[in-house]
């Protein structure tokens, strides 16, 4: 098993006709059981083509309907991308990954509180994120799959390059992973770590966590505090970039701001330690600590 | 993206926020001709920078006759005003803000954010205005009151109605608050604000709710639905490294240390600078290249690094996913060639083609030292530094 995604998970991609929605469609389709995954995709204007042999339907609704597709991966525009999400609810899919950087917070603010006040099952992951990947059965998104590998670890990070870094090492260690989640860097959006870590505790193949955070909001401290009084604990480790970030300044994300005096990397590694999650505050050292706590 | 106060009154004016009348000055001569038009015997002389605390800093000044305006344009404009925001080297003053005089009976504060855990426009609203609100929030917290708006609804009559009793408005001024606050939110969710805030908020001798500052700052991500806003941009206010970094497409922020760094990604950007400082030294910037850099892309890069005139070493940081450490190699050679670099430069590649990106630099016969994980690349490069 593994988390949120697997190898029988039926993917639409939406933004298929893109450059970068091709891009990363060709290259997921490649990697493990991905041929038989990733089995649609969605543009109003070329519905009935294909891309790679991948039909184009016109809408998700319908590609859910044709192929039963779950899960869907955005690549569409910023303009555009909260209205993608938003189709991709209204026909009710388990799993939404938006890859799209740059979405306007409003749009997200707009889109979070429809899928609230209907009440939506549908889990979404990111924006602004590099998407999940369970080793050696289907990854859906940007990351690349060559440095994971199939194990019992698994790996929550709001950063796209810091967690191929994590992975790298782990994989170094001859640690695999069970599942790698991108929740990404924006201020808001959907899975936080806290909802990660917990289906992380449940999932009956992950041994071990390795949480990535960074400066800005408190979704850590959220998730170190749940940790903290979960029943069903298996070891987790941190780390928490952005030391050295000074206050007001954004750092890349939008969502890596100090404001406030909150957020300091500082106050989220104190309170991860004070609920039992060891740090470490050398980021070449992740993969051996969590191997220390194993 | 930040706007100065004048033109934030001008955005809350156009959402029916009451402000004191005010005009936009850029020399001496302007501003005593603005407090002229304005009429009346007190006016106020606003030095116009991006940064807060402003009227500590000595640039905001009560004038009381038309030579005093003159006298206090003239010391404030072209000031390097220094506040908690500035920096030691402090902004220098290029526009003022001349506005009429209000008379004070209560200072009040209100503010926008989105807030990250409810996901909605949060108000924040407190007695204690005309204070720096984060100390108000550090010290006496239960002063300040937040209301989190349905963005379906927007903020209701009955939710303004209630904050600005507890801030203290009196019942006769409650009307007026309720326009001020609504006025607020609506100049906040219609210009895809990320920040607004009004401090003070003030209550008049005879009961009118009147905005004294205007302070907004924007979604980047938004701007392209609003060119009148972008227009308001004055990059007189930016940091030029900044400036130039955006306009090829690089994430950059100057910091203050003496290592320059290049790295692929935000999170791993922000851990590299913290390797760094883990080991002794300071980063001088933060700089993500992004995901498809170009050979182009990391000239430029190198450009604005060694435009830095603090940095004695860099340090190049890549995990190579889409993102190929060949290019990456390329991008180096052709950069240090073309910046005839003189200074340390340590690289630590991983993933993508990083065999042929660690063959093309060891044969470019340039002193490059190489390491293989994150935390050796830092350490060397903090002894490149020490011994240079």
């Amino acid at each position: 098993m593994s988390i949120l995604i697997n190898k029988d998970t039926k993917v639409v991609t939406q933004g298929i006709t893109g450059k970068t929605g091709q891009f990363h469609t060709s290259a997921c389709k490649a990697y493990a059981n991905g041929a038989n995954c990733f089995v649609a995709g969605v543009n109003p204007k070329k519905a009935g083509e294909t891309f790679e042999e991948i039909p184009i339907y016109a809408t998700v609704k319908e590609a859910k309907e044709k192929q039963g597709v779950t899960a869907s991966v955005i690549y569409v525009p910023p303009p555009f991308a909260a209205a993608a999400i938003w189709e991709a609810v209204e026909a009710e899919l388990d799993l939404v990954i938006c890859i799209t950087e740059g979405i306007p917070v409003r749009d997200m603010v707009e889109v979070k509180n429809r899928m609230r006040e209907m009440g939506s099952k549908t889990i979404l992951c990111g924006p602004n994120c590099p998407g999940i990947i369970t080793p050696d059965e289907i990854k859906i998104g940007i990351m690349p799959g060559h440095a994971h590998k199939k194990g019992r670890i698994g790996v929550v990070s709001r950063s796209g390059t810091l967690t191929y870094e994590a992975v790298g090492q782990l994989t170094d260690l001859g640690l695999g992973q069970s599942t790698a989640v991108g929740i990404g860097g924006d201020p808001v959006n959907g899975l936080k770590h806290k909802e990660v870590l917990e289906l992380f505790m449940n999932d009956p193949d992950t041994d071990a966590v390795i949480m990535i955070g960074e400066i800005g909001g408190s979704d850590e401290e959220d998730a170190a505090r749940w940790y903290a009084g979960c029943s069903n604990k298996k070891p987790v480790v941190g780390f928490i970039a952005g030391v050295t970030a000074p206050a007001g300044k954004r750092m890349g994300h939008a969502g890596a701001i100090i404001s406030g005096g909150k957020g300091t990397a500082q106050e989220k590694l104190a309170t991860l330690e004070e609920c039992g999650i060891r740090t470490t505050k050398n980021p070449a050292e992740m993969g051996l600590l969590l191997k220390s706590v194993l | 993206m930040k706007i100065h106060e004048y033109q934030g009154k001008e955005i809350l004016r156009n959402h029916g926020v009451t402000t004191p009348r005010g005009v936009p000055c850029f020399s001496v001569d302007e501003a005593v001709k603005a407090a002229e038009s304005l009429g009346g015997n007190v006016w106020v002389v606003k030095a116009q920078i991006h940064a807060g605390g402003r009227g500590k800093g000595g640039g905001v000044k009560v004038a009381k006759s038309l030579d005093q305006v003159r006298e206090y344009a003239d010391q404030i404009l072209g000031m390097q005003l220094v506040t908690h925001q500035t920096g030691p080297e402090g902004q220098k003053v290029r526009r003022l803000l001349i506005e009429e005089g209000a008379d004070i009976k209560k200072e009040l504060y209100v503010g926008m954010v989105v807030d990250r855990v409810t996901q909605r426009v949060c108000l924040m609203a407190s007695s204690e205005g005309g204070m720096d609100i984060e100390e108000v929030a550090a010290h006496t917290p239960e002063k300040i009151h937040k209301v989190f708006v349905d963005p379906a609804k927007g903020l209701t009559d009955a939710e303004a109605d209630d904050v600005a009793r507890k801030i203290g408005v009196p019942d006769a001024s409650i009307t007026q608050a309720r326009t001020q606050l609504q006025g607020l939110y609506n100049a906040f969710w219609g210009t895809d604000a990320s920040l607004a805030e009004i401090n003070p908020l003030i209550l008049t001798g005879d009961g009118k709710v009147i905005a004294l500052d205007a302070k907004m700052n924007f979604d980047s991500n938004a701007l392209y639905r609003h060119e009148d806003i972008l227009a308001m941009r004055d990059l007189d206010e930016e940091d030029l490294a900044e400036i130039e970094a955006s306009k090829h497409d690089l994430s950059y922020i100057s910091l203050d240390g003496n290592i320059g760094c290049m790295v692929n990604g935000a999170g791993l950007a922000m851990a590299t600078m913290d390797t760094i400082k883990l080991f002794g030294a300071e980063p001088a910037n933060f700089l993500d290249v992004g995901g498809g850099a170009t050979v182009e892309k990391v000239t430029e890069a190198f450009k604005l690094m060694l435009a830095n005139s603090k940095v004695k070493a860099i340090l190049v940081n890549i995990f190579g996913g889409i993102m190929r450490c060949d290019t990456i190699a390329d991008g180096i050679i052709e950069a240090a060639k073309q910046t005839h670099l003189s200074v340390p430069l340590v690289v630590r590649m991983r993933g993508t083609n990083e065999e042929i990106g660690k063959r093309t630099l060891e044969q470019s016969g340039l002193p490059i030292i190489t390491a293989n994980d994150m935390a050796e690349a830092a350490q060397k490069v903090v002894a490149a530094v020490a011994g240079h």
